[in-house]
């Protein structure tokens, strides 16, 4: 018998966003307040999750075509190339800079590079989780 | 000259032998070799005029400067005597081997390498001044007379044999070399001269005696001594010029080498004249007793070789008390080193010889078996004519040069009797009579080899082959050493004076200042009263008594019995360390994880509870407390509740619901502790394992699943405790005993304004420590491929399916 998961599916396709706006807010916070790369990654797999609960690995695939594995290779890679980038600038590995800019719309921001070394993080959270689980459930 | 390099002059030759042996066939590779010993014996011939006047000859390279270890070669007479023994009886085994072994059939190009090597080793034995050269060429001599033991590697005995030499002197060299270096850490040189200059110092240090004991055990085991004579009469099994030149005249005198070069650090200790003196008889009677049990030819030359580096060992444990006799005109005990020296260089000619003709029995008959032989002396006259010479010098008969040292043998052994320091008054009286025994078996079993083998009945009808005269080329060597050992009865002070001082020089350097001060003559004939004499027709009465009747009283050697026997003991040896130490292994190496946890966790509780006893770091204090909150107590009592579910519950769908329940309660710790990124992290961690937890037990197999409590085991209930009682004292002593402000408060001042953020915990992830973060992704990513290839790679059943799809 098939099962009718009208409500499950339609209260994902919201809540999705709903989650997967917290994590960006989370990661993006996470310099100044609770948060950052780790929690931001897991929080948008646990997004994803939801989807896969919701619809099937097939579904879920077509709709968002990306390869988890390679995925977790850039990660690596930014950070990698964030912390050797300050070779460059004749500083020791992984001297961070930063500073302050006004910014059109947003105004006074600052810009880090830490954020970037976070984004690697973030990417390899989410490729890393999501394919433990896909690979789990695409095994029979 | 830079002699030093001579050494090596073998060693290059024997690089260049295989290309020999595989491209030049048509002429037998040993002529190639021949030349090196013949070259070298030259060359260290022009030396002999140099040390007769008591001089010598060092040279040096450097190998390991920066250690101070380098290759010395000191040439004096000691040194002298022994390479010019290594050289010619090493041309004279060449020559031999060349009619000896078949240039089509045999191995030539192996056999020829390991052997230069072996001549090698042994001139860098003899030469090397340098503590750590010496024994790094006295293992060398160990690793090629191995290979050389070994030659006919497809028979189990020579493998046996050449394992079992192995082991013995390997024991040996290794605890010389333990002896060595302290010897050099106690006189703070590597340089055996200096070492000899400063050896009344060295005898007031502890480790003397512990260094001598060591340096001893290398020599006996070397020199094949007992108990450790008995790898020689298994090594028989090497090719018999390899008897010859190791077993006879080299390798075996390498220990006697030692004891020589040695004498004068260690001669003022008691327990050297002992042990050497001692030894060495006891050896001496052992090999002459043992030899008439045998009947196989080599193995009699075998027994009678140990039996003859007992005689000189005891003669050089002798001569080393004439360090204490103290009075300068008594030189009756300096007899003993002179007739040890010259013994060596005697018995170097007479066994050689008696090996070679042995060597060529086996050629021409087939066999070696002395029961199987008789009758050969029409036949093969010229080796008989060579057997008797170097037989009758072997038993100490005048007209042969044995005659000569075994006088001074006796000489040396009744002088001991004068001697009445250290308890040698007592018990001196045994010295001289345990020789005179050993002298009369000596003989019979020299009378026994000969005449056992070429007169009674010829039995061809036992023989494998038709004896016949061995070829000239096989019967040039032993010809020239049965010559020596006539000529060296006519004119023994000629070789007493040109190698024989030199060397005692060298052993007694305290008492003479050059070799023209050693008043000693060689004379085959000492009057009418003088005691060696009557002994040694006692010798030769006894012993044509006891051969007369030797088939009478030969069968009491079938009467000892087996398990007594010193290779009973090695085999059991052997077997233990084999067998033993495998069950005792496998007694705790279980294969079970169980078994190896509870080691690990054993060590670690009994290692860091007694260190922390011993070092009087237990302390507990209550000054740096915080006080106690009621939502902590909540949460601990909470937590607690959910650890002792996990252990007593039923069904591990309960623990595994549980250990979630457990790690939210540490999320909420960390909520109450202000640890907010840790709480969130947390959360969604212990959610995905409890997750994974749930998918591993779905996939249990129903067999599997059955419900049971955990079996309750008195021993990991200890463990467990004890674990926990550990990490508890160490946690708490180690808080109550803060040295140190922590260092946090350097991030609280410079997180906004150095590093631009205001998120303590994120900006040390990924600003301040980011290293370790960086690492941490990568150990994610390695755990991420690490599940792909456990689920997506199953090869061994994968290729099943296809191999069944495809047929």
């Amino acid at each position: 018998m098939k099962t009718n998961d009208v409500i499950l599916q339609t209260a994902t396709k919201i809540i999705f966003f709903i989650i997967f706006l917290f994590s960006i807010h989370i990661f993006f916070a996470g310099h100044y307040t609770p948060g950052g790369g780790f929690v931001g990654g897991l929080l948008t797999a646990s997004g994803i999750v939801l989807l896969l609960l919701a619809f099937d690995l097939k579904t879920v695939m077509t709709s968002l075509p990306i390869n988890y594995t390679v995925m977790t290779a850039i990660g690596l890679l930014l950070a990698l190339a964030t912390a050797a980038g300050s070779i460059v600038f004749n500083v020791p590995f992984f001297t961070h800079a930063f500073d302050y800019f006004e910014l059109p719309l947003l105004g006074k921001q600052s810009l880090h590079t830490a954020m970037l070394f976070d984004t690697g993080v973030y990417l390899v959270v989410v490729g890393v989780t999501m394919t433990i689980i896909q690979t789990i459930g695409a095994d029979d | 000259m830079p002699f030093v390099y001579f050494i090596f002059l073998p060693m290059l030759v024997a690089l260049v032998i295989p290309f020999l042996f595989k491209k030049v066939r048509g002429i037998h590779t040993g002529w190639f070799v021949l030349v090196v010993p013949v070259a070298l014996f030259g060359i260290y011939t022009t030396l002999l005029p140099m040390v007769q006047d008591g001089e010598s000859n060092t040279s040096s390279f450097d190998w390991i400067p920066s250690l101070g270890i380098s290759f010395i070669s000191y040439i004096d007479g000691l040194s002298l005597l022994f390479s010019l023994l290594i050289t010619g009886i090493g041309a004279l085994v060449v020559l031999y081997s060349i009619f000896y072994l078949d240039r089509t059939r045999e191995q030539l190009g192996n056999f020829y390498v390991y052997l230069l090597l072996f001549m090698a080793a042994m001139l860098g034995v003899v030469q090397s001044d340098h503590l750590i050269s010496l024994y790094f060429f006295w293992e060398l001599t160990s690793i090629s007379s191995f290979l050389l033991i070994g030659y006919w590697y497809k028979r189990d005995r020579s493998r046996f044999g050449a394992l079992k030499s192995m082991i013995i002197t390997v024991f040996g060299g290794l605890s010389m070399l333990g002896g060595f270096v302290m010897l050099s850490i106690m006189g703070d040189t590597y340089s055996i001269r200096e070492l000899i200059a400063q050896a009344p110092d060295l005898s007031n240090h502890s480790w003397f005696i512990w260094s001598l004991v060591l340096v001893l055990l290398g020599a006996f085991t070397k020199s094949a001594q007992f108990p450790f004579y008995i790898w020689l009469p298994d090594a028989m099994e090497a090719p018999t010029p390899v008897s010859a030149y190791l077993h006879s005249a080299t390798m075996v005198k390498a220990g006697l080498y030692l004891v020589a070069r040695f004498t004068p650090i260690y001669a003022s200790s008691e327990v050297w004249i002992w042990l050497v003196t001692g030894v060495g008889l006891i050896t001496l009677f052992w090999g002459s007793f043992f030899a008439l049990k045998q009947t196989d030819l080599k193995a009699i030359l075998a027994f009678s070789t140990v039996s003859q580096l007992g005689l000189i060992m005891s003669l050089l444990g002798a001569g080393a008390i004439s360090f204490h006799s103290g009075i300068e005109d008594n030189t009756i005990f300096k007899y003993a080193a002179f007739a040890a020296i010259f013994h060596l260089v005697n018995h170097a000619t007479f066994k050689g010889s008696l090996f070679m003709i042995a060597g060529i029995i086996d050629h021409e008959t087939g066999t070696r078996d002395i029961r199987k032989l008789g009758g050969l002396m029409s036949l093969m006259p010229i080796s008989f004519t060579i057997a008797m010479i170097g037989s009758f010098s072997m038993a100490g008969l005048p007209l042969f040069n044995g005659f000569l040292s075994k006088e001074m043998f006796l000489t040396g052994m009744l002088s001991i009797l004068e001697f009445d320091l250290f308890a040698f008054g007592t018990w001196g009286i045994l010295f001289p009579v345990i020789a005179w025994i050993a002298s009369v078996f000596t003989f019979v079993y020299s009378f026994y080899f000969v005449f056992r083998t070429f007169t009674g009945k010829y039995k061809p009808e036992l023989l494998p082959k038709k004896a016949h005269e061995a070829p000239i080329g096989m019967l040039i060597s032993p010809a020239i050493l049965g010559t020596l050992v006539i000529a060296i009865f006519f004119i023994p002070n000629l070789i007493g004076d040109a190698l024989v001082k030199p060397a005692v020089m060298a052993i007694q350097p305290y008492l003479y200042t050059s070799p023209t001060d050693i008043k000693i003559n060689i004379a085959a004939w000492h009057g009418f009263l003088e005691p060696e004499l009557w002994m040694t027709v006692g010798i030769i009465v006894a012993g044509c008594l006891l051969y007369w009747t030797l088939t009478k009283w030969q069968p009491i050697y079938s009467k000892f019995p087996n398990w007594l026997s010193l290779n009973r003991l090695y085999d059991s040896l052997m077997y233990i360390s084999e067998v033993e130490t495998n069950r005792l292994s496998r007694f705790y190496m279980t294969g079970y994880m169980r078994s190896y946890l509870v080691y690990m966790f054993t060590g670690i509780v009994l290692l860091t509870i007694s260190t922390v006893f011993i070092k009087d770091a237990f302390n507990i204090s209550f000054a740096r407390l915080a006080p106690i909150r009621f939502y902590e107590l909540i949460i601990v009592l909470v937590l607690i509740a959910c650890t002792m579910t996990i252990l007593l519950a039923k069904s591990r769908l309960t623990s595994i619901i549980a250990l979630g329940a457990v790690g939210y309660t540490v999320a909420l710790f960390f909520v109450i502790f202000n640890a907010p990124d840790l709480a969130l992290t947390q959360l969604v961690i212990e959610t995905v394992s409890v997750a994974l937890f749930l998918l591993a037990f779905y996939h249990l197999p129903k067999l599997n699943r059955h419900e049971n409590r955990i079996k309750f085991r008195l021993g990991n209930a200890l463990v467990a405790i004890g674990v926990g009682v550990t990490v508890t004292i160490v946690a708490l002593s180690a808080h109550s005993q803060k040295l140190m402000p922590s260092i946090s408060s350097y991030y609280e001042e410079t997180v906004y304004t150095k590093a631009g953020g205001g998120n303590i915990v994120n900006v040390i992830l990924v600003d301040y420590r980011g290293f370790d973060t960086l690492f941490e992704i990568a150990v994610l990513a390695i755990a991420s491929l690490g599940i792909i290839s456990m689920i997506k790679l199953r090869l061994t059943k994968k290729k099943e399916v296809n191999r069944i799809e495809n047929e």
